[in-house]
């Protein structure tokens, strides 16, 4: 079942297309990946879901409500960590999510429950009543994880959750965020440009460039599609007619002194072809990445124009100022 | 456009509770800025024993000691800068991201407008307070006229926080402060009264910006309840207050759902 549908979805900035007719089907329970270079439409595609920015046309839809014609429902309905962080500082961790939980209406008999409930769940009990001032990088994403999950919406948008924080942190984030989509049922839709992290955690990724969605599916089909792995083998005199005879081999050349051979799960498949050829004197595997992928598709890596990790709310800032102008 | 009574009662319920939220933050931040009401606190007392004692040695006004003639003045003053300097303060709040989250939440504008407003408020109330503490100090006060004085400066607080706010929705760094508090602040405060008697004896173009300053009212009305010195009956500054107040919440209520 679809939770959030989109049609055409489009915005304008003045003559700057951000976001350019997207179609869109996120079923009930994924973690669903927007993968695109900074500018690429992903924050502005968000926006759109979570009612911050009006579409310029088209619909969109989450779990049944109108993003333009019923936003308070779908406000009700979606969990928000924004890419800069939004916590505030002068409350504490247990504040800052009561605050939260007036906000959305959450009954006070089931208020103080759910807080510590979602306080357990990333591991800030026993700081929660410190000022969030005091929190690491690290201890501030994961309050915004429990905040943005505390009134159980049933989407939950993460715009690039790991952007700033050091490698070990990002990895735990990542965790969190499986296992809290998993104890709270909830969809997750986030963007990122940690390619080999979207890999590991999205179970759908759709790649964006120039505000349009050039191809989405499964990170295992995507990498699929590259046409399967490369293994490299240094032989004296091979038996280029054997190895293509092999059936899960595709491909069989000899580039540069070295025999380049193309087939599916290499992991698998070496001991077997190893077994076919004498005098192996080198290996290498060769596994396609997402990255590999976003080369192919669009010509260029998604690093040469990775969001810079500074400075950020002054983009936000613009953002905001061209919302619905 | 009919609506069931359920879901009219469920949604005035929520947006009760978010302009509840918004305040309770608001309260929280007060209770946690002890040096920032100390200082808030300060300045006025400095008004009114170092500049009120310097100047009351060789004047006094009506028949009565300066410093208490300018006392219901100096929490005029109060009420304005930290009104206008509290609904200022959300140029910061949007820089630093934190009204962000506040308005994606499922609650009207207004709602959060209106929290905001009842929080700058009680902030500015709550000094008031402390300032009336001082009060015996000053012997012409008569404290039964403190309630009514009270009153008064609250909802003139309401007028001015939402100034501030509404300044704060079209202003996007702090640079504007010192424009606000030149051109603003500081002419609306010595245009008030709040220092001087404003009789026959000041030139007629001070006399016509004084009356057309709603802050006059709201320090005739104060004077007029401590001191029972005053230009209008209670009532015409009651009026003028509240009309004050009005228009400033909607024009404030306004430029607030409309900022980005």
């Amino acid at each position: 079942m679809s939770i959030i549908t989109t049609k055409g979805l489009t915005k304008n900035y003045g003559k700057i297309e951000a976001v350019r007719s997207i179609d869109l089907n996120i079923e009930k329970g994924e973690i669903f990946g927007l993968l695109g270079p900074n500018g690429a439409g992903k924050t502005t595609t968000i926006g759109m879901l979570c009612t911050i920015v009006r579409p310029t046309s088209g619909t969109a839809a989450i779990a049944g409500c109108d993003v333009i014609k019923e936003p308070a429902q779908v406000r009700r309905k979606v969990g928000i960590v924004f890419q800069d962080p939004t916590l505030d500082t002068v409350l504490s961790g247990r504040e800052n999510l009561e605050l939260h939980a007036r906000l959305y209406g959450i009954p006070r008999a089931v208020r103080e429950k759910r807080i510590t409930e979602m306080l357990e769940l990333v591991d800030l009990r026993q700081r929660s009543d410190d000022l969030t001032r005091t929190y690491s990088g690290g201890m501030r994403r994961r309050l915004e994880l429990a905040r943005g999950l505390l009134h159980r919406p049933a989407v939950l948008f993460l715009d690039e959750p790991t952007l700033g924080l050091d490698p070990q942190t990002r990895a735990r984030i990542w965790e969190y965020i499986k296992r809290m989509a998993q104890v709270e049922q909830t969809t997750v839709v986030l963007t990122t440009h940690y390619m080999e992290e979207a890999e590991q955690v999205c179970d759908r990724v759709g790649i964006i460039d120039h505000g349009r969605i050039i191809e989405l599916n499964s990170p295992d089909a995507l990498k699929e599609s590259m046409g399967g792995d490369t293994v490299m083998l240094k032989v004296k005199e091979p038996d280029l007619e054997k190895i293509r005879s092999l059936p899960y081999v595709s491909k069989a050349a000899v580039i540069d002194g070295l025999v380049e051979i193309t087939m599916r799960n290499a992991n698998q498949h070496l001991p077997d072809l190893l077994s076919h050829i004498q005098n192996v004197e080198c290996v290498e595997i060769k596994v396609p990445t997402l990255s590999d992928v976003f080369i192919k598709l669009t010509g260029r890596d998604i690093r040469e124009d990775a969001p810079e990790d500074s400075g950020g709310w002054v983009d936000s800032v613009v953002r905001y100022r061209q919302r619905g102008s | 456009m009919a609506m069931p009574d359920a879901a009219n009662n469920g949604f005035i319920r929520r947006e009760l509770m978010g302009i509840y939220a918004v305040w309770w933050r608001e309260f929280k931040v007060f209770q946690r800025e002890k040096s920032r009401i100390v200082s808030s606190i300060v300045q006025p007392l400095m008004w009114l024993f170092l500049f009120g004692s310097g100047v009351g040695a060789s004047v006094s006004v009506s028949n009565i000691n300066y410093q208490d003639y300018i006392y219901p003045g100096i929490l005029a003053m109060l009420v304005l800068f930290g009104s206008v300097y509290f609904g200022l303060y959300i140029v910061w709040d949007r820089k630093l991201d934190v009204l962000k989250a506040i308005l994606v939440a499922p609650v009207s504008r207004l709602s959060v407008f209106m929290g905001k407003v009842l929080g700058g408020c009680t902030d500015v109330t709550m000094q008031i307070i402390i300032l009336f503490l001082f009060s015996f100090m000053f012997p012409s006060i008569n404290p039964w006229g403190i309630p009514q004085a009270l009153l008064l400066l609250f909802i003139t607080s309401i007028a001015l926080v939402s100034m501030g706010l509404a300044l704060g929705s079209l202003f996007e760094s702090l640079e504007g402060f010192q424009l606000i508090s030149s051109f603003l602040i500081f002419p609306l405060f010595f245009l008030s009264g709040a220092l001087f008697p404003v009789d026959d004896k000041l030139p007629f173009w001070l006399r016509g910006l004084v009356k057309i300053n709603p802050l006059t009212y709201a320090v005739d009305g104060v004077r007029g309840a401590l001191l029972n010195i005053h230009i209008f009956p209670f009532y015409v500054d009651f009026i003028v207050v509240t009309f004050f107040a009005v228009i400033m919440f909607l024009i404030g209520s306004v430029l607030f759902s409309r900022m980005k």
